[in-house]
Formats: structure tokens, sequence, C-alpha cells
């Protein structure tokens, strides 16, 4: 999958899902520190990720994210 | 100490008005909220009878995180708390820097638990569930996510005791107050209304077949009731001592006087006369009144035939035959279940208020029982100074409620 559809289907989720707006949604942002997301909302992203590119998210993995960029490139390495 | 306990705030969200004010009317002009919901033939339902509420949509009035934990009543609880706190006057300032407690009245949230199971049996993966289900799931939805909401920092916790759920709620608010524990209590019930929790309560045949005629099936006293017709919303009142009501120049709708309370000790789902009669009289004698001083009776009356009935032979009973004017609501609203009991203490503040008594709609013929009491099949214009609501529930728990305007 190109890294732009990816960056879509993320940013799309981002901005309805979790209602951040998309002039928020930098490639740099921290997603705790500057977009808001706590812990239990790495549940639902989770679902997400499973959901829209097909591919099962190990808990353990996912706490490694931490900017908007390591979840596109977390996504592009499995998807 | 035993200090009064004012209401100084109502909100309601229910199949016959989404706020205070069209309930209002909907109660005077007798307006049924009941319908029909075609879904509930693919779960082969014997009845497809329903109160009818619009599912509100909370997007825009509060962040995701506040929305993705509310099941369905829990969204009606909120809009219904929202009218009742603004009517009290009582803003997020003064929520936060005082001591407000709230107890609600739930006994069910089936809709998550079911949809989480299905999850997890289809994927075989917890995570998948989301993070919302677990707190649209528990009994304790309502007070755990609008705990958080308000940012309330006082009492917190659902009381569940079937059908009488948030008359209790209330009760124990009112004992909380009166002993100086808590000076505001924000309490209520909240019902949802869906066919995944009612499936089994149909299969018990309780629920009315009259489908032919909806607005006709909930029949309460009436000779030829068949079953209750479920329903459901949401109903919340800011219960306050009187001094910190006056303290805050409240306006007080009206005064808590009496809770009394029992437990049949028999069977699990049939009603007998003995537990309500014990419930009636606890009530007048912990508000001190006599009968007489009652001016109306908002009955528990389901419309099914042995709940009723034995109901109607306690009243009696307790208040001498037609001694005082009787009418069920739930002719109206269907059976409101963990909702009803704060639901018709607001229903009968609303008539106490406007001077009238809503219609026990479709009582055209009394059976033996209802024909010792005064039920009052039209709406009339009549003052009343005090009331008593009642409410019973699965298991032998029985509650009333009396409440009086307020007077210095």
């Amino acid at each position: 999958m190109q890294k732009a559809e990816i960056i879509e289907t993320v940013n799309e989720f981002l901005i309805d899902e979790f209602e951040i707006e998309e002039s928020a949604l930098d490639p740099g942002s921290h997603l705790i520190d500057d977009l808001g997301i706590e812990s239990l909302d790495f549940v639902d992203i989770v679902v997400t990720i499973e959901k829209e590119f097909g591919f099962k998210v190990k808990r353990e993995e996912i706490t490694n994210v931490h900017t908007l960029d390591d979840l596109y490139e977390y996504i592009e390495l499995r998807a | 100490m035993n200090r009064r306990v004012v209401i100084s705030g109502i909100g309601i969200y229910s199949s016959i008005g989404k706020n205070i004010e069209e309930v209002k009317t909907s109660l005077y002009q007798g307006k049924s909220g009941i319908g029909i919901d075609l879904r509930r033939l693919d779960f082969g339902f014997r009845s497809t009878l329903t109160g009818i509420l619009e599912r509100p949509s909370l997007k825009g009035l509060l962040p995701r995180r506040m929305r993705i934990g509310m099941a369905q009543q829990g969204e009606y609880a909120y809009l219904a708390t929202m009218e009742a706190i603004e009517q009290a006057g009582v803003h997020m300032d003064y929520l936060e820097a005082n001591e407000v407690g709230i107890l609600y009245g739930n006994d069910s949230s089936a809709v998550p638990v079911i949809e989480s199971i299905d999850i997890v049996r289809d994927k075989k993966d917890t995570t998948m569930i989301g993070s919302g289900s677990i707190f649209q799931s528990m009994n304790s939805t309502i007070t755990m996510n609008l705990a958080v909401i308000l940012k309330l920092r006082g009492i917190n916790f659902t009381l569940s005791a079937a059908c009488a759920s948030s008359s209790h709620a209330i009760g124990m608010a009112h004992l909380m107050i009166s002993q100086g524990l808590q000076d505001m209590i924000i309490c209520g019930g909240g019902q949802e209304v869906n066919a995944e929790s009612m499936g089994s309560f149909d299969g018990l045949s309780a629920f009315s077949v009259r489908m032919d005629d909806p607005q006709a099936a909930s029949r309460p006293f009436d000779r030829d009731r068949d079953g209750l017709v479920p329903s459901g919303g949401a109903a919340t009142l800011i219960l306050e001592s009187l001094e910190s009501a006056q303290a805050r120049g409240a306006d007080i709708l009206g005064e808590i006087r009496g809770y009394g309370f029992s437990s049949n000790g028999d069977h699990i789902s049939v009603p007998n006369i003995d537990g309500p009669t014990r419930s009636l009289q606890r009530c007048l004698d912990h508000a001190g009144m006599k009968p007489s001083e009652i001016d109306y009776v908002n009955a528990h009356a389901t419309s099914t035939p042995v709940g009723d009935g034995n109901e109607a032979i306690a009243l009696a009973k307790v208040f001498g035959e037609k001694a005082v004017p009787v009418s069920s609501t739930k002719s109206m609203t269907g059976h409101e279940m963990w909702m009803g009991g704060a639901s018709e203490v607001i229903y009968s503040l609303l008539m106490m208020k406007n001077s009238f008594i809503a219609p026990n709609i479709n009582f055209e013929n009394p059976d033996e029982a209802s024909s010792k009491l005064n039920i009052i099949a039209k709406t009339c214009d009549y003052n009343i100074d005090a009331f008593l609501s009642n409410s019973f529930g699965f298991g032998g728990t029985n509650s009333s409620l009396i409440v009086s305007k307020y007077r210095k």
C-alpha cells in the first residue's frame, strides 16, 4: 500500500472519529501531547488499523508509536 | 439531623416528550407515546409494542471520549440531567466548587454487552471490542459517565432494584441529604429502549399484544388489559437541602416528605398485596401524614392483570375506597421500568405545579379491584398539595414516595 493512501486513511479516521482538526495533523505531531490522544484511544486505533489495513496489531508494538509519522510508518511496514 | 429535602430542578427525555414543556403538554392532552417496533418481529417477539423515542445525537455537545462510553440510556440521561441542572440554576463552576453527588436508577445495559460478545465470538480478539464498551456495559453506566462529565465529587453510585430502581434512588438521596451527608444530589433513572433488552421479558408473555391499536394497549386498571408495554428514556431531579436551595435562591418545585419501602418476601415475579401495603404505610408514617392529606396517587399500575389488581387492593386498604384520585401515567408512557420511579415523580410534580391530574387513558371499564378506586380517566383540573408515587419491581421490591408543595 502506498504511503499516501495510508496517510489519507489514517487522517480521515482521526478527523472523523477523533474529531481532530485537519490542520493539526502534521507528521511530526505527537499523538498524546499534540493531538490529545490518550491511552484508551490506542485501543480504538488498533481496531481501526485491523479494519482498514487488514493486519493485527500487537499491543507491545504500538507502544513504540509516538508521532503521527511513526504511525504511518508502522502501518506501511506491515500493510 | 433531620433536614428538609426539596426538589429544585427536573429534566426528562421520554416517549411523551423530549423536555419538561413537551411532557407537560402531553400529560395534559393524554397523549400516548406508544407505537410499533417492527424489528422485534425479526427477533421473534410476541409483541412489537414499545414506547417510541428518537435516539439523540450528542456529537457537538460532548467530546468523543465522553460520548463513546455512553449507552443509549446514558444519552437520554445526559439530556435530562442538563435540563434539570439548568432549571435548578446549577452551573459547572458550582459543581466543581461543591460536593455534589449522583444517585441514579438503572438495571440493564443489554446492547453493548451483546455487541461486545458478538465481536469476541467472531474475531477471537478482545481488543476488537474497542475502548467504549466496558463503560457502556455496566449497570452503573449512567452514573459513571455523568459523574465524569459533570465533575461530580460527592456520592456516586447506581441503584439497581428492577422497576423500583429510580424511586429508591430518590429515597436514598432523600435520606443522605436529610441526614446531612450531602447538600445536593442529582438523582433519577434511565431505561434503554431496544429489542435486545426486552426479549426475555417478552418471553414471559408479560407484554400486551394489542398491536392493532398500539395507543390503546397500555390500559392500567382497565378490565380488558392484557399486559404492559415496555418503554424508557431518562428522568433527572435535583434534590438538595432546603438550606442549600434557599442559599442559592433556587425555585423550589416541591419537598420530598416521605420514603417508604418493603420487600414482598414472596414470588420473584408475581406481586402481592402485603408488600405494597407496607410500603405505602411506611411512606405515610415517614412523612407523618394521614392518607387524607394525599391529594393524588400516581400508581405503579403497569397494565398487567395481577399487578394492577393487587395494587388497587393495597391502595383501597390504606386510603379507603374511592378516597383519593388515582391514575397511572403508564397508560400514556408505557412502563418506563428503571426510569419509572423518577419520571413519575416528575409527571406528578408537573400536575401539582399546573393544578391538573393527568388521565389514566384507556380506562374504560373497571374490574372488581379497580372499581374500589377513584381512577381519573380524563384530564381534570385539580389542586394537588401532596402526592404519592408507587414503584414496584421483580423480586418483590417496593418503593413509595410522598412529595408536597413547599410550605415555609
